[in-house]
């Protein structure tokens, strides 16, 4: 069992640790309406893996990226849980609002802020 | 200012007065040298944030809150304590209860709470819901006496209903003489008031017009516009409602329509209304079209703000420096404030991104400044 951190990938003060198996490192693409959180472009989040059976979820995704960069979660998803009007998720290419589909070590989530007009 | 506005010698010493304005792009603030004739714009804080308000602590002038959210992302809360030199965002900001169903499209109202409760701030959202801070904003949590009121969905009505861009929860009023006595104003809904520090709630709207109603005077699904008291009686409340202008005195319960006593071409509809710091039987509305489908402009494209010295029984046009002609403003429900010197100031702000000025009461008015982004608040403080 290892003490995996959820928070980015190289951040040097780990705020939360869970005993885990594992953890998956996504790739975040956060737009530039988040960036003023994240201070950049693309961050590798940790996600704590409970068991291989278990893949990381969308929503485990965004909880360890609050943990890193706290307020963010509450911009782009509601109180009630789900994801807010103008924000569009993808992994790879595929488009979705499920927080609770999985993703793989590896793959890239990208965070859209999608909105036209004056 | 006009420079050659006389001045009375009761004015109170050097103290700079500043405006904090909110706009759908931003924050700004207006600063003023000791006379309030030289005024210095700065900003933009929170570039392309909508700014639904932002006020300063007259408990601690160094505090500033500021209501946010952008077309991207849901709503915050932004605290300075530092009269806003820096900025940091809500741990918790203004959010319904999981499960409840509800979401916060916007903090619409920010209100200082009682000056023996430092700290304490209240915060009304579209749709309307009612919350409460006692760490200057940190962390916010549902007054749950309101937003769980059994009666709350019959006040109230649905959530998407009435104000174009959502109902509002807005004048939120704490009694200086005792911090459980408040006063909410809601949109759809109407007048409310608790004496048990937000526990419990009743209407308070006897006597306002319910025009688009089938009942038009019925208990409560009201739209007051702006409800304000008289800081020098709190006993005295007025409000600007999208039906008539009001006075109420407490302990009394029944509304009093003093939007009657206004000339016709000016009627009765408008949104904010500002009260007089010190005069309880002053205050100044700011009329607005509401003929026909509603421009809810100047009439006539001639603005003006009406004052009243006599508690509403009459009314004056105040326009001098205004435009003459062809200006067809707006001006929202929170963009008219008074500050508290003397004689006191009015300001108010439009929606095509102007600011207003008079140091005199209102007799003469001065642009103070132009080409904002549409103006959403202005709240006065002392610089």
């Amino acid at each position: 069992m290892g003490a995996v951190p959820a928070v980015p990938v190289g951040t040097p003060h780990l705020t939360a640790e869970v005993s885990v198996e594992a953890a998956a490192i996504v790739r975040v693409r956060v737009p530039s309406p988040l960036r003023s959180y994240t201070g950049s472009a693309e961050v590798d989040i940790a996600v704590p893996v409970l068991a291989p059976e278990l893949p990381p979820t969308l929503g485990g995704v965004l909880a360890a990226l609050d943990v890193a960069y706290p307020g963010l979660r509450f911009r782009m998803i509601d109180e009630q849980g789900n994801v807010r009007p103008h924000i569009r998720l993808f992994t790879g290419n595929v488009a979705t609002r499920d927080l609770g589909a999985t993703i793989e070590s590896g793959e890239v989530l990208m965070i859209v802020a999608a909105l036209s007009g004056g | 200012m006009p420079t050659r506005t006389s001045v009375s010698t009761r004015s109170a010493p050097s103290r700079r007065a500043r405006i904090w304005i909110a706009t759908r792009k931003g924050i700004w603030t207006l600063t003023s040298d000791a006379a309030r004739n030289g005024w210095k714009l700065a900003g933009p804080d929170f570039l392309g944030h909508i700014m639904h308000h932002v006020i300063a602590d007259p408990r601690d002038r160094r505090v500033v809150l500021a209501a946010a959210r952008t077309g991207h992302l849901g709503p915050t809360i932004f605290r300075s304590t530092d009269a806003g030199r820096s900025w940091k965002e809500a741990v918790r900001p203004p959010a319904f209860a999981s499960g409840s169903g509800r979401v916060v499209d916007h903090t619409f109202w920010l209100t200082p709470g009682h000056a023996d409760q430092p700290g304490v701030w209240y915060a009304g959202t579209s749709p309307q819901g009612l919350f409460r801070s006692t760490d200057n904003g940190a962390t916010w949590e549902g007054v749950e006496g309101f937003n769980a009121h059994a009666m709350r969905k019959a006040w109230c009505g649905g959530d998407q209903e009435g104000t174009p861009d959502g109902p509002k929860l807005h004048s939120i009023l704490i009694d200086p003489r005792d911090p459980m006595h408040m006063y909410i104003g809601m949109s759809g809904g109407g007048v409310f008031e608790s004496l048990d520090g937000g526990a419990d709630w009743r209407p308070l709207n006897r006597g306002v017009r319910a025009e688009f109603l089938p009942d038009p005077s019925p208990e409560y699904g009201h739209d007051p516009h702006c409800v304000r008291f008289a800081g020098s009686n709190p006993d005295r409340l007025y409000q600007q409602n999208h039906c008539g202008i009001y006075r109420l005195d407490r302990p009394g319960d029944t509304w009093q329509d003093i939007g009657a006593a206004m000339p016709r071409l000016a009627g009765d509809v408008g949104f904010p209304l500002a009260v007089h710091p010190r005069d309880p039987e002053s205050l100044w509305v700011v009329p607005m079209d509401g003929t026909t489908v509603w421009p809810r402009t100047a009439p006539g494209g001639r603005p003006a703000v009406y004052r009243s010295r006599d508690g509403g029984k009459s009314w004056k046009r105040q326009d001098q420096g205004l435009p003459r002609s062809q200006a067809w403003w707006t001006v929202k429900r929170q963009a008219m404030t008074s500050d508290h010197r003397d004689p006191t100031g009015i300001y108010f702000g439009t929606t095509s991104g102007e600011v207003w000025g008079s140091r005199d009461e209102g007799r003469s008015f001065r642009c103070l400044a132009r080409h904002l982004p549409e103006i959403y608040a202005v709240e006065a403080a002392a610089a």
